[in-house]
């Protein structure tokens, strides 16, 4: 006897097992970027002041003005590469829903194109993202620069993981293994890209906090 | 169910398909269950040689001692890494696994009547992650730096710049993310998987305890994930997140960026560390409740009482972390809140032990052992209880704060509460897992002694703490002049400590004699109410039962007016 409630809803409470299953991951997944954005705050709220003298000058402040610490790291982050990103990112999260919405119209080869265009934005903002850690790297700004910095790289560098957890999931979908589960379990396959969806809103919702949090305050 | 899937139960399965990687929640359970218990063994091990040398400062180790350098005594450092092992491994590794990995893996299942976990395969990945956790912890005692020894609670600064710290750090991550991937099978399995006519208000008080330690797992572990992965980059990146500016470390400034802070790491840790205490201790009301409803012949006093007071315990315990942070001197406003919300949280422990005791009040009480050990829980669990107050309240927390009256509070909850529970529900379901019974004598062998040394154990520690003695000292306070007036009771600790490793004996022969030559249990020996036992003695393979389940009554219908037996099971009509 196989588990029930994979593909049906069970009567009562109106789900199948794999959405529940998800929901409460992201549960957790709230409370692990929650904790972090905690930390963030708790760091924020006790950080100094910095004065600027002709050593740490950067360009925007003057010398002898004193500068919030984290304002004065944040300056080095790109605004305009990171709303790229933040674009790039929404387009990803409307294509697949593109594509889930494709199977549910059990379209395979639309299915197919919108997942094929979801994989492309993922790896373009990784693509962005790697520009930015070099270029960083390349002015000697590493993680242990400042405790703005270390945030910055923990927050970006976890998402990252997420990023890239996501797509090996979304290439097993795409590739003809792909095809094959649809051939067998169309339902099933449909939920799992369903389920990748709300997996994968998460992580550009994340993103959509890190961006004002990290880039613009 | 859909025609195309496969029908597991037809066909024969390997040796390693079948035990090993196996998919089935009973298999994976009892994997869970023999791993914890070795680990539980392991943890025991190490408190048996730190307390050798409480007693015995400095004399050379009897049997192991070749294992600490040629001398045979114990080192500073290498006290500070049995404490510390001695706790992750006994919580994170023994207790937790057991309680929910085992318990909860096997139970739940069978007494929701469903056929497996929701989802198997990942059940057999959280214990597999949990093992490689379990193995990686292990291995740190062989690493040139050695195993952590910051303690289970891993306090920066000390943390950042003690040796072995980092292969702690990596192990918690797979032991987090096994918690994490078991505990989210659990709540979906008992929302998902009832059988029809499991309605909410009839689940047995076990399966309510599991949902609700499943859900403090899922949102309290994480920010001990974020705060390990902060630590992790402190010790490996560079950074600075728990390190102030300016900190001195062997009289030179530390060249860190600064302006991070240890209290964050403080909240991080106990906003999952509070809770984890309630994972530790639900089950175990769980498991008791099942019993003691058993044995009394009598539904449970104020079920829906105990339903609601889980529920609130839950909730409750996601904001009282800071009361471990009295000293800290993070403000009266912050300790005001927190030691209010200590105070509320201590009213639902109190509704449910009260309920228990009730329980037993009026019924004809069957002394069996898992019922001597459910009834050793009950003063056992209260006396840890009622002994936490003083900690939860500042004034009387700053005094105690760090003695060994901490240590006695929370290994009373734990150890003869906890531990004892867990006993229990091994000698109650020992029958339904294994289809025989295990021997009474034995198990009476196995209690009264456990029983007696347990409290020969933590009893003088509220002595030596009420007197002042820090908990964390190598000598066992020989160079403290507080300690001279009860460091006596150090030869007496020990020696029970010792005493309590033997009384286990009985315990492993009884597993081991009653598995091959026990009396044969059919399928419901202890006459009781609860699902798992309609299903045949071990359940059969992937499927558990051999008869559709449909529930008609709640969980404890004992001693029903006008049946024809003393007890209604939930699914008969």
């Amino acid at each position: 006897m196989e588990v029930p409630y994979i593909i049906k809803e069970r009567g009562d409470t109106g789900l199948i097992n794999s959405k529940l299953g998800i929901w409460i991951f992201l549960a957790s997944e709230i409370m692990l970027f929650g904790g972090l954005f905690s930390a963030y705050i708790f760091l924020r709220l006790a950080a100094p002041d910095i004065l600027i003298t002709e050593e740490n000058i950067k360009s925007g402040f003057q010398v002898g003005e004193f500068v919030f610490a984290f304002k004065y790291w944040a300056s080095e982050l790109s605004v305009p590469l990171a709303t790229v990103n933040t674009l790039v990112l929404i387009s990803s999260s409307v294509s697949m829903v593109m594509a889930w919405a494709s199977l549910k119209l059990k379209d395979v080869s639309k299915y197919k194109m919108y997942m094929g265009i979801t994989l492309l934005c993922s790896l373009i903002f990784l693509i962005i993202k790697y520009f930015e850690y070099t270029a960083k790297f390349s002015h000697h700004i590493y993680p242990s620069s400042s405790t703005f910095m270390a945030i910055y790289f923990t927050l970006t560098g976890l998402h990252g993981i997420h990023i890239i957890g996501g797509m090996i999931v979304m290439i097993y979908f795409w590739l003809p293994i792909g095809n094959k589960m649809w051939d067998s379990q169309p339902e099933l396959f449909t939920n799992r890209v369903e389920v990748l969806g709300l997996y994968w809103h998460f992580v550009d919702l994340v993103w959509i906090f890190l961006f004002p949090v990290l880039y613009l305050l | 169910m859909n025609s195309t899937s496969h029908n597991h139960d037809h066909h024969d399965e390997s040796f390693i398909r079948k035990y090993i990687f196996s998919v089935d929640h009973k298999i994976i359970g009892l994997q869970y269950g023999i791993t914890s218990l070795l680990f539980l063994l392991f943890g025991f091990s190490l408190m048996a040689i730190m307390r050798w040398q409480l007693a015995y400062p400095d004399t050379p180790i009897p049997i192991v001692g070749f294992l600490f350098g040629e001398s045979g005594t114990l080192a500073s450092e290498q006290y500070n890494s049995l404490g510390a092992m001695h706790g992750t491994i006994m919580i994170f590794l023994g207790v937790v696994p057991l309680a929910v990995g085992a318990f909860g893996n096997y139970l739940v299942p069978l007494q929701i009547g469903a056929v497996d976990m929701a989802f198997p395969r990942l059940n057999a990945a959280s214990y597999w992650s949990y093992f490689i956790g379990g193995v990686i912890m292990i291995s740190s005692f062989f690493m040139p730096e050695g195993a952590a020894r910051s303690g289970w609670t891993s306090y920066p600064p000390l943390s950042i710049f003690e040796n072995g710290q980092t292969i702690w750090l990596i192990s918690m991550v797979f032991l987090i993310t096994s918690s994490l991937l078991g505990s989210m099978n659990i709540i979906v399995t008992i929302v998902q998987l009832r059988a029809p006519g499991l309605t909410w208000m009839r689940l047995p008080i076990f399966v309510w305890s599991q949902f609700v330690t499943s859900f403090l797992l899922v949102l309290a572990f994480p920010p001990l994930e974020a705060a390990a992965i902060l630590q992790l980059m402190d010790r490996v990146a560079g950074t600075s997140f728990f390190l102030p500016s300016g900190l001195v470390l062997s009289g030179e400034i530390v060249n860190v960026a600064g302006s991070g802070s240890p209290l964050l790491w403080q909240h991080l840790f106990w906003f999952l560390a509070h809770p984890e205490v309630y994972v530790l201790i639900l089950p175990a009301m769980g498991i008791v409740a099942e019993i003691l409803a058993n044995n009394t012949r009598k539904p449970l006093w104020g079920y829906k009482s105990i339903v609601y007071s889980i529920i609130f315990l839950g909730f409750c315990s996601f904001i009282v972390w800071a009361h471990h942070m009295f000293l800290t001197g993070m403000g009266q406003a912050m300790s005001a809140f927190f030691q209010t919300t200590t105070m509320i949280i201590s009213i639902p422990s109190v509704v449910i032990l009260t309920s228990y005791f009730l329980s037993l009040w009026g019924g004809s009480i069957r002394f069996n052992t898992p019922m001597l050990f459910a009834l050793a829980f009950l003063p056992m669990f209260g006396i840890g209880g009622l002994t936490g107050l003083p900690l939860g309240l500042a004034a009387s927390d700053i005094y105690l704060h760090d003695t060994y009256y901490v240590i006695g509070h929370f290994h009373y909850v734990v150890a003869p509460g906890t531990i004892f529970a867990l006993f229990a529900g091994i000698y109650h379901w020992f029958p339904k897992i294994t289809g025989k019974k295990m021997n009474e004598m034995l198990g009476k062998l196995h209690f009264w002694p456990s029983l007696i040394f347990m409290n020969g154990i933590f009893m003088p520690m509220f002595i030596q703490g009420l007197a002042g003695v820090s908990r964390r000292l190598a000598d066992g306070g020989v160079s403290y002049a507080h300690a001279s007036g009860v460091l006596h009771l150090n030869e007496f600790m020990t020696t029970s400590a010792f005493l309590l490793g033997i009384a286990q004996l009985p315990f492993i022969i009884n597993i081991i004699m009653s598995l091959f030559s026990g009396e044969k249990a059919g399928r419901n020996p202890w006459d009781s109410t609860t699902v798992e036992w309609a299903a045949p003695s071990p359940p059969l393979p992937h499927v558990n039962f051999d008869s559709e389940i449909t529930v008609y009554h709640s969980s404890y219908e004992y001693s029903v007016p006008d049946a024809k037996k003393d007890f209604i099971p939930q699914t008969e009509k």
